[in-house]
């Protein structure tokens, strides 16, 4: 182990949790809003991937660009699974009962995705994939600075619409208390039905990411799903601020154990560090203490 | 009422003579093989209801005991030099025994904690067992190992399991019976209405979750002691599976959460049906679309589960054959509007 190769685990570490960030924004996006832990998030982001790859090697559009088709798909894809699931779960169960039905939701777009792709591994391609550029001694594909940038970009602008406007203000209350956001004229199945509609469709950029930076198959969203959750849950459910440094400290410490020690124990490192974190920090990083009482 | 008590009564007894009669008419390999792993998840369903189903605690970690009563079989019967046979099936209580074990210190860890973090506590200590049987030296790693396998023909081979499992199977449902009759059956049940009012009557909240999390344990890593022996080989991404966790926990929703007889149908149901599709569609995926549509259509048209439900219907139908007004009207199911309503309002 030498300094170099540290300092470099360090930066992939970042550059890669902030792409795990964006794909866990939705997710905690989700769950903030409606109580729902969206087992499918990594189902989605595989669909994501996959749906990318289509644009990139059948019509040869660029991974970005072909995000302005994927994300608006995204968001009626996120709408209609609110309108058509969600909001059909019953109040008092609706968090185990969406485990299960995002389950179901997850088996299907597997198994589409199965029939429609086979099984193979595949890997985005394009230019800045495949090229790499000169760092602190060592080389970084491009891709990964750019999906960073995005992936913060992305946030910020999640942030933003969440803290800084009418809509916003509207999503907090209802996710506060739903009954006084109604009365004081919140349209509350709306702004559910429209968070769920942001939360998916930015996990299809997340996803793009995802499938630029790693090889995936149909059924690479059973790893994901429970690396996401982790994030989330060690962030605090509903804080997107927290998602990302969480992200970037799973991430991080990852690929820091990886060089240290040995990259087979990172993983295991990873879990570890979670159950000791949320041992001593029930609520997560972020997480407010006792959310709203029931 | 009073026909109540001999309807349950007669279901027993049919159950046990289906459970008995089944390997007497079936004798084809394939289904005798669908019934053994049927009935591995009939015990892991029923095992998991009663802990999660009780508590309301949605626990998806239990392959940790699976996994280790899979691998406590294994290496008890390599390193004390087993022979494959009748014998080896002395280790199956041993190895329930080693999961509840694991399940003192892990149950301690995750029950510190509530709802959310509790499940996503449990996923992670599933993921911490399979990398550690992955990577550690005396597990085989990720080539797995091999319990010794008895020299018995197919037929007698799936009989052996399915009779040894079938025993489980009873003194599981047993056990589940007699937890939800008994005044700790209560507690669970308070606890899942309400922890801190449970708490405040005098339930010893911690003690009664950590108890009613250990017996769950022990009947899975019987389970999966079983499913190693049978299957004569064991892998960590098969024995520690986070697909087991959602299979048992769909089951115990499917068929009706927190009853006796609902995870058993529930594994009954799913469980040979995925058996089934993966043989007759083979490498085809086309069984996920069809398995996870069933499954959605289940938990949006049965919110509550098959037996809650069903039986919902009975006593409807059953007050408004006695004549109606007085009887209490049926309880309004309401889903979905409810959402869409403000239901604090009204």
């Amino acid at each position: 182990m030498s300094f170099t190769s540290l300092i470099h685990a360090v930066i992939d570490g970042i550059l890669t949790g902030g792409v795990y960030a964006l794909m866990a924004a939705g997710l905690t996006l989700v769950f903030g809003v409606m109580d729902i832990i969206n087992i499918a998030q990594g189902a989605l982001v595989v669909l994501g991937a996959y749906m990318s790859y289509e644009l990139s090697t059948k019509l040869g559009i660029d991974l970005f660009v072909g995000l302005l088709i994927t994300v608006p798909a995204f968001f009626v894809l996120g709408v209609a699974m609110e309108w058509g699931l969600m909001r059909r779960l019953r109040d008092q169960d609706r968090t185990a009962m969406s485990i299960l039905v995002t389950y179901a939701v997850a088996i299907i777009i597997e198994g589409v995705l199965s029939v429609t792709f086979g099984v193979d591994y595949v890997q985005l391609n394009a230019s800045y994939v495949n090229s790499t550029f000169h760092i602190l001694g060592f080389y970084l594909p491009y891709i990964y600075v750019f999906g960073f940038i995005l992936a913060v970009v992305m946030l910020a602008a999640l942030y933003y619409a969440l803290y800084r406007t009418q809509f916003g203000r509207g999503v907090r209350a209802s996710l506060q208390n739903r009954t006084a956001a109604e009365l004081i004229g919140v349209n509350v199945s709306r702004v559910r039905a429209v968070s769920v509609g942001i939360g998916v469709s930015v996990t299809a950029a997340g996803g793009m990411l995802f499938g630029a930076t790693n090889a995936f198959n149909p059924s690479s969203g059973y790893d994901l799903i429970s690396r996401l959750l982790s994030i989330v849950v060690l962030a605090g459910l509903g804080s997107i601020g927290g998602a990302l440094v969480a992200a970037l400290f799973m991430v991080t410490l990852e690929d820091v154990v990886a060089v240290v020690w040995s990259p087979v124990w990172a993983t295991l490192v990873y879990y570890a560090s979670l159950v000791v974190v949320l041992s001593f920090m029930p609520n997560g990083l972020f997480g407010k203490a006792a959310v709203r009482a029931q | 009422m009073t026909a109540r008590i001999p309807v349950r009564a007669l279901g027993v007894v049919i159950a046990l003579a289906i459970l008995g009669l089944f390997p007497l008419i079936f004798s084809n390999p394939t289904d005798t093989t669908i019934a053994v792993f049927t009935l591995i998840f009939m015990v892991s369903a029923s095992a998991w209801n009663m802990f999660s189903g009780n508590s309301g605690y949605i626990a998806l970690g239990h392959a940790v005991y699976y996994g280790c009563g899979a691998y406590a079989l294994t290496l008890l019967a390599n390193h004390l030099g087993f022979a494959a046979g009748w014998g080896v099936f002395a280790l199956v209580p041993v190895a329930g025994i080693v999961a509840g074990l694991v399940a003192i210190p892990t149950g301690l860890i995750a029950l510190r904690a509530r709802r959310h973090t509790f499940v996503v506590i449990t996923i992670a200590f599933m993921f911490i067992f399979q990398l550690a049987a992955s990577n550690l030296g005396f597990t085989g790693g990720t080539s797995g190992l091999q319990p010794p396998t008895p020299l018995w023909s197919v037929t007698t081979y799936n009989d052996n399991f399915y009779w040894v499992t079938a025993i489980v199977l009873v003194f599981t449902v047993a056990l589940a019976w007699a937890v939800r009759r008994s005044r700790f059956g209560l507690q669970l049940l308070a606890i899942r209405d309400d922890e801190e009012r449970a708490r405040g009557l005098g339930v010893r909240v911690g003690r009664v979750k950590l108890s009613a999390f250990v017996l769950s344990a022990i009947p899975i890593g019987m389970a999966g002691a079983i499913y190693a022996y049978f299957l004569g080989q064991i892998f960590p991404q098969f024995a520690f599976d986070p697909l087991f966790d959602l299979s048992i926990a769909l089951m115990a929703f499917m068929g009706g959460l927190g009853t006796v007889a609902g995870p058993l149908l529930g594994a009954l149901v799913l469980e040979s049906l995925q058996q089934y599709f993966t043989i007759q569609s083979g490498a085809s995926q086309v069984y996920l679309i069809i398995y996870g549509a069933l499954f959605l259509a289940v938990v949006l048209l049965l919110p509550r589960g098959i037996i809650p439900s069903v039986e919902e219907l009975i006593r409807n139908r059953r007050a408004r054959s006695a004549g109606g007004a007085g009887s209490g009207p049926p309880e309004p199911e309401d889903r979905g509007a409810g959402v869409v309503k403000p239901a604090g309002v009204a």
